[in-house]
């Protein structure tokens, strides 16, 4: 089939329920076959456009629109079959307990006659590079197989148009290697026009040959080849918290090493089996956290680093080993009381709601130290402090759940930092942040380790390991080791 | 071949080839359905053993080893075993020759026999669902309610999208449990604490699985479901001679079942 032209005209749209426009006064013209890269600050509508190019957006359920968006002159809503997506998550894209099924079900909707589904389908596997057969079941998968399975389902349907939204940011980097050489190998100029929205620039940066700047609320404010966008806007781009790639952008932060200190808190053979498995998610593992140092714990998804993360945390029980603080070494962590635990140990999870418990803001960072039984006073000062430290003061009355990406990641580490913990496990805290953010978590992290805080980090991020950690362990089947190069600030470091 | 999902999200081996397991899920389902039925409306020892026997005379035939069955359905043991003890200890009927005579506890012969009845009832009702359900695969399920019981596909195959989400809820469940005590909480003996915890933590699931589903809505739709009237099926979920003919073994022998529970003179319908 043959890709489609799309053009935007004033094109804008407000959902149902929000005060402001998810995006608005966008115009532009994209060529069959080209490749786009949709950047902007977050916030800016690039998700929303995404839908609205793939047709995905129903006029009747948005508060206001306006202008069109028109695939070969046909309004995006009317050719939906022509017209294909995959999003983040790889675990909400499959529909279908069977690899080929799921393959298969864009076709079934499409009306294709059963003779001529699995022919298609087995082509769309092999474009994608899926190496098992139709019978795999999707919940095997990895999360780069899954994605790479996604993929195959839309481009299965033959779209003349497919839009890819973050189609990596949930995976490991082996993983998003694995999707991102997928994508390069199966779309072809002479299929498909691209559009794909990115936060990890860089890593697209061969895959597409123009890049369109969006702006919240005011539709398109740079576009052109990417050399030419980043050279002009790469400054304004990464003020406004854009990952804006090599040689344009800053160059990622070179190691601070922490001060070190006395040891604070030891993991002594810990392994842990969870129920219904049969191979051991961590096997019998030492780690000693001290005073004053980061340690960065590496490896794929399922390696069994967070697992160790949440053992050292306290959070869950091993079968064997313990962990304890060799201040207060009677009980193992996970045998004490949450209030207790949540005095001395403070963990940041990856996803931030998962975190929160209060209704508003400021709430969020009482709740801790009302836990702990620590001094209402002291409590109060400690929460004004971190909410202007942590840029949180305006927004002390609002609902936590109603914030920004960033803000959110914010405020669940202000919550755990309302405690005073001396031990912090923090897992992927810079999944999915913004250029800007990052930097103040690092920060945040540096001047933590400083006062004397032991920090053990969980992270795909390998730029924020490089920068941070004094100390890097990886993960690998369940047996973790530490790295062979000691040294990591003669390491070079690349993000990917 | 491994079967890897089936309804009850389990991972069981499973020969999918064998002679029951290759049935059509309404077929299985239904033929599991007929016996129940009459079982829920007569409580005697001859039509749930006659009922009871087959389903367990048939397991070969599934595909289930009796140890992957045993692994599953250890749980339906205890609760006949329950059943039956508790029936034949505070029965009415109190006829026959005493077995245990001690103060308030009385069991003779014919309180055993209401016990056994009871317990073989639960049994027989319970079998060969189990043994339907844990063959049947959810998308040859939602393919074959969409065909022979015109089960509207967008029930049919948005439930069975749904249901590969179960997994990731439980799992999320646990993280947010981790969350909490991360943040102080649990362990409370202060039961409004633990109530109000236990509350913010459904909700929290609730948020999660709303967003998820919606995603997944979106995935579901990007890739056409919505726009379908007609939509074909890549696998053929047909229902053939051997379909029926286990649906019609199911009935037969349980009519067979009745005539045998009649002419023993044990037939003994509860509404009458």
């Amino acid at each position: 089939m043959a890709p489609a032209r799309v053009v935007l005209r004033g094109w804008g749209w407000r959902y149902a329920g929000r005060r402001a426009w998810a995006c608005r006064g966008v115009d532009l013209d994209i060529a069959p076959g080209e490749r786009v890269l949709l950047i902007g600050a977050s916030g800016a509508g690039k998700s929303t456009m995404l839908r609205g190019v793939a047709g995905l957006l129903d006029p009747e359920t948005a508060a206001e629109h306006e202008g069109a968006v028109l695939i070969d002159g046909e309004p995006a809503t009317s050719v939906r079959g022509r017209l294909g997506m995959v999003q983040q998550d790889p675990e909400a894209s499959l529909v279908m307990s069977r690899a080929g099924d799921d393959v298969a079900f864009g076709l079934e909707n499409a009306a294709v006659p059963p003779d001529a589904i699995w022919p298609r389908v087995d082509e769309a596997m092999r474009r994608v590079g899926f190496g098992y057969g139709r019978d795999r079941a999707t919940s095997a998968l990895s999360g780069g197989e899954q994605q790479r399975l996604a993929l195959a389902g839309a481009l299965v349907r033959e779209p003349a148009v497919l839009a890819l939204d973050e189609p990596t940011a949930n995976l490991d980097p082996p993983g998003r290697a694995d999707v991102l050489a997928a994508i390069d190998r199966s779309l072809t100029a002479e299929d498909t026009t691209v559009l794909i929205v990115e936060h990890r620039v860089d890593d697209v940066m061969d895959l597409v040959d123009r890049v369109v700047v969006l702006e919240p609320g005011g539709g398109v404010a740079a576009d052109g080849t990417p050399a030419r966008v980043f050279a002009e806007h790469g400054r304004s781009l990464a003020d406004a918290g854009v990952w804006v790639p090599a040689p344009w952008g800053p160059a990622p932060p070179a190691h601070l090493p922490g001060p070190g200190g006395a040891p604070l808190a030891a993991a002594r053979g810990v392994s842990l089996t969870y129920p219904r498995t049969s191979e051991p998610a961590l096997r019998p593992t030492e780690l000693t956290a001290h005073r004053g140092e980061a340690v960065a714990v590496t490896g794929r998804n399922g390696s069994g680093k967070s697992t160790l993360a949440m053992l050292m945390a306290g959070l869950l029980a091993p079968d064997t080993g313990s962990v304890r603080l060799l201040d207060d070494p009677d009980r193992s962590l996970h045998a004490w009381r949450a209030r207790d635990l949540c005095r001395r140990v403070g963990t940041v999870f990856q996803d931030p709601e998962h975190q929160f418990l209060a209704r508003t803001v400021r709430d969020e960072l009482l709740i801790g130290p009302r836990r702990a039984r620590l001094d209402r006073t002291y409590a109060a000062e400690r929460a004004d402090e971190l909410l202007s430290r942590l840029r949180l003061d305006r927004l002390a009355e609002a609902n936590p759940f109603t914030l920004s990406g960033g803000e959110k990641r914010r405020l669940s580490v202000a919550a755990v930092l309302a405690t005073a913990p001396d031990l912090l496990v923090l897992d992927e805290p810079t999944f999915g942040q913004d250029a800007r953010t990052w930097a103040e978590l690092l920060d945040l992290c540096v001047s933590l380790r400083a006062d004397g805080a032991a920090l053990v980090t969980v992270t795909h991020d390998e730029t924020f390991a490089g920068a941070l950690a004094d100390r890097h362990v990886v993960a690998d089947g369940g047996t973790v080791r530490a790295r062979a190069d000691r040294h990591p600030e003669t390491t070079t470091w690349t993000r990917t | 071949m491994d079967q890897d999902m089936t309804l009850l999200q389990t991972r069981i081996s499973i020969d999918a080839g064998a002679p029951l397991a290759r049935r059509n899920p309404v077929a299985k389902l239904a033929a599991a359905f007929v016996p129940a039925v009459m079982l829920l409306v007569t409580v005697d020892v001859v039509t749930a053993g006659v009922v009871l026997a087959a389903a367990v005379a048939s397991v070969p035939a599934w595909g289930i080893g009796w140890r992957a069955l045993f692994r599953r359905a250890w749980p339906l043991s205890v609760a006949v075993v329950t059943v039956a003890a508790g029936n034949a200890v505070f029965t009415g009927t109190k006829s026959g020759t005493a077995l245990i005579d001690v103060g308030a506890l009385l069991v003779t012969t014919d309180s055993v026999g209401v016990g056994l009845a009871a317990g073989l009832r639960v049994a027989g009702i319970a079998l060969p669902g189990v043994l339907a359900v844990l063959t049947i695969d959810p998308v040859d399920l939602a393919d074959s309610l969409a065909r022979q019981l015109r089960v509207p596909a967008r029930f049919a195959y948005g439930s069975l999208a749904a249901l590969r989400l179960a997994p990731v809820m439980a799992a999320e469940w646990e993280i947010l449990g981790r969350a909490r005590r991360a943040r102080g909480f649990g362990g409370d003996r202060n039961p409004v604490t633990a109530v109000r915890v236990f509350g913010g933590r459904v909700f929290a699931l609730l948020v999660g699985a709303v967003r998820r589903g919606t995603r997944l809505a979106v995935a579901m739709d990007a890739r056409g479901f919505d726009a379908v009237h007609t939509r074909t099926s890549a696998r053929q979920a047909r229902f053939g001679r051997a379909d029926a003919a286990l649906l019609a073994g199911s009935a037969l022998l349980t009519a067979a079942a009745v005539v045998l529970a009649v002419a023993a003179g044990t037939w003994n319908p509860i509404l009458s």
